[in-house]
């Protein structure tokens, strides 16, 4: 087969395979970052893009290609896969996607190598990038975030179609045929996403039913900054050396090296016979190390810097979100600091828990926000208070202030043991919140004469008010407040962050 | 030789047409442009490289690739947005199609004129929907966004057949097979013309041509 092929030809014809893997899946990786992708076209040719196509070259993803490809390149029964999976906070993983390139033994003998082989590859990369927004997995890749990320895995050799559920369907992305073969790319998905919860992975309509946000930036574009992280099977050789290999339940971060991957030798540029010797002299060029030596192009090309995930955070968003320049740091920022940022409001703005926060939203939880009958009968027989229907009017309260508090734990002790001993009295002590009634002579059915220390008519003179707030109470109190005191700056500081939000809040409400 | 030809059909919402006629046309102009062209000394030339970005649709549930060419992109939306507004203020029924044709220009001998061959037409047949609900609209986002990934698969299949290209011409012929107007990228000579269809069905006089060259303020 490869007789009628001179050697010049044959080495040219290894290369673009070997550089068409590997741009394969650099944009199959890229596309499911998670993000939209741009890059600027060039009227003048730098030599250092492969295929005539500015696809950028996550070195991460190269060395992890390489490393599956390990000097071979596809051929019959042994293909390059590329792996796209899911995986979800919990810890549950799902196959979405196997894309494959493929060599199959049908020949082209006629075909020119540096021309027409070339030329189709670059088409069958552009199918590729159109290809790669129409699978279902894109729209879930845009999606990810706290919830779920996506992965890739990257394997040689047999293709394997057995995680992706039955009735998975396939769509070619093209073919090219070549002196030696016929290259195919394909990509084979799933279609059953049905899951644990359906509510991750089924398109979700908008809350209102009303799309209003024609005109801004889809949410996800900014708030996404997932990407997928090396995921290595049992089966894999698990000596990563590379610091992305780590699964963890954390959004995706990759870390990039300082230093530009080394690269093979010089290539061999002896292609002055060729009718175009200056394409395929760049093209052949293009993984010489010495691309930092094209300025600016791609903004700074290699050598990326080390990304600290947190810090970068911020700044490699406002990158990604500016115009199509490709930034480097653009890929290897992490969700941390935007998951960070909700999270601390969110806890600002429900305060610290306490044990009487607990309990008071636990018992305020019992009462219908919205429920209609009066509220007395409501929370007394919602109440786990024996006897409730039976207290006598005069002790019910308006409205939510709850009217008796729920039996205390004995874990939680003190603060509520102090406030309600030193009201607890016995012998009819008036309500010391509610000034709207005053008890007299309580005499609740069924009790008996005060023997015990804990009859019922005490119960419900000691649990009919509320506690006091545990701000409210002296030691407690004093020791609270301190530590909101302690935290007021760190409130104001996210509150100062979000003013925002706040001021668009208060429009909206104007 | 004889002319491959392409037809697609959408149904959309009003809408919808801009968004799924820019789609179309621009994943057949990413697969029929090239970088620009070079030219060195002994008939070699050299390839400048093509970038790509996404773009999401507002009204419909989906994204596409084209060329990062601004003057590219800017051309096929004057030529689409008339297209839509021809269509809204026809009278038919919402029926129309859009042509993107590719095509040589061979130089004849005076006093004839150049001829355009055309090597390659795309023909996107459209129909536009009414609808009234928000729950309608928002199941046709989701709707026309699996129709137009069928699409894309479609056209990615024709030009993975590898048919007839015109061959790379000689720096003296190279406006003939491309159009070199454009600063960053060099698609094939194209032509983007439109027809809206009346109650009748025929196709009414206004079908209108237009050479996208004019339309460039170049």
């Amino acid at each position: 087969m490869e007789t009628d092929l001179n050697s010049q030809d044959r080495k040219d014809l290894d290369k673009f395979i070997k550089f068409f893997a590997l741009k394969t899946v650099q944009v199959i990786v890229q596309s499911r970052l998670g993000e939209k992708i741009c890059t600027r076209s060039s009227s003048s040719p730098t030599g250092s893009d492969w295929f005539n196509l500015a696809i950028k070259d996550i070195p991460e993803v190269t060395h992890e290609a390489k490393k599956a490809l390990a000097g071979q390149l596809p051929a019959v029964g042994r293909s390059m896969c590329v792996e796209i999976s899911l995986k979800t906070s919990e810890g549950d993983s799902m196959e979405l996607e196997i894309w494959c390139l493929e060599m199959n033994e049908k020949c082209d003998k006629e075909i020119k190598v540096s021309y027409t082989v070339y030329n189709r590859l670059s088409l069958l990369l552009k199918s590729l990038l159109a290809i790669t927004r129409v699978t279902p997995a894109y729209r879930l890749s845009r999606k990810q975030g706290h919830e779920y990320v996506i992965l890739y895995r990257i394997y040689f050799g047999e293709v394997q179609l057995n995680g992706l559920g039955e009735g998975f369907q396939t769509v070619r992305v093209g073919t090219v045929g070549t002196p030696v073969g016929t290259v195919t790319l394909s990509c084979a998905y799933r279609i059953n996403l049905a899951f644990m919860s359906t509510r991750q992975f089924e398109r979700t309509p908008p809350i209102m039913g009303i799309i209003i946000d024609h005109f801004v930036d889809r949410p996800y574009s900014s708030a996404s900054p997932m990407h997928p992280c090396n995921y290595r099977t049992a089966g894999e050789d698990g000596s990563g050396t590379h610091p992305s290999v780590e699964d963890s339940q954390e959004v995706c971060t990759t870390s990039f090296s300082t230093s530009p991957p080394t690269q093979p030798a010089a290539l061999g540029v002896g292609s002055a016979d060729l009718a175009y010797p200056v394409v395929f002299a760049a093209g052949l060029n293009a993984t010489h190390p010495h691309q930092p030596t094209v300025p600016g192009k791609e903004g700074g090309g290699l050598p990326f810097a080390p990304s600290n995930q947190p810090a970068h955070g911020a700044q490699a968003d406002q990158e990604r979100l500016a115009t199509c320049m490709p930034s480097d740091g653009a890929h290897c920022v992490a969700t941390p600091s935007s998951s960070e940022d909700t999270e601390t409001v969110s806890n600002s703005s429900e305060g610290r828990p306490s044990p009487h926060d607990v309990m008071e939203t636990i018992f305020v939880r019992k009462v219908g926000a919205f429920v209609n009958k009066p509220i007395n009968q409501v929370t007394l027989t919602n109440l786990d208070i024996p006897f409730a229907m039976f207290a006598p009017k005069h002790l019910e309260l308006e409205d939510a202030d709850p009217m008796v508090h729920p039996p205390t734990s004995p874990e939680t002790g003190s603060p509520l043991q102090g406030s309600l001993h030193s009201e607890g009295s016995s012998g009819g002590s008036s309500g010391n919140t509610h000034d709207d009634f005053v008890m007299i002579d309580f005499k609740p059915a069924f009790s008996k004469d005060d023997i015990l220390p804990m009859d019922l008519g005490t119960f419900y003179r000691e649990f009919q008010n509320p506690p006091q707030l545990s701000s409210l109470s002296i030691d407690i109190g004093a020791q609270s407040m301190a530590e909101d005191l302690d935290s007021l700056p760190e409130k104001l500081a996210v509150h100062e962050r979000n003013v925002r939000e706040f001021d668009a809040f208060v429009e909206t409400l104007q | 030789m004889n002319c491959r030809s392409e037809v697609l059909e959408v149904s959309v919402e009003g809408r919808q047409v801009e968004e799924a006629m820019l789609a179309v046309l621009h994943t057949v102009l990413l697969h029929r442009s090239t970088g620009k062209f070079h030219y060195k000394k002994e008939g070699t030339y050299s390839i400048g490289t093509v970038g790509t970005q996404d773009v999401d649709c507002d009204f419909i549930d989906f994204t596409y690739v084209r060329v990062s060419s601004d003057e590219l992109d800017r051309a096929l939306r004057k030529v689409v947005g008339e297209f839509k507004d021809a269509l809204r203020n026809s009278s038919g029924d919402g029926l129309g199609q859009m042509s993107l044709e590719f095509y040589q220009k061979k130089k004849s001998r005076w006093p004839f004129s150049d001829e355009c061959i055309l090597w390659e037409v795309w023909t996107v047949k459209v129909h536009v929907v009414a609808l009234a609900t928000e729950q309608e609209r928002q199941i046709c986002r989701e709707k026309v966004g699996e129709k137009l990934c069928e699409k894309i698969i479609n056209i990615v299949e024709v030009m993975n057949r590898h048919e007839y290209l015109p061959k790379m011409p000689t720096q003296s012929e190279v406006d003939n097979v491309f159009d070199t107007g454009l600063r960053d990228v060099q698609p094939y000579l194209y032509k983007i013309s439109f027809q809206i269809t009346d109650t009748l069905g025929t196709s009414v006089t206004t079908t209108m041509r237009r050479l996208i060259k004019d339309t460039l303020a170049l």
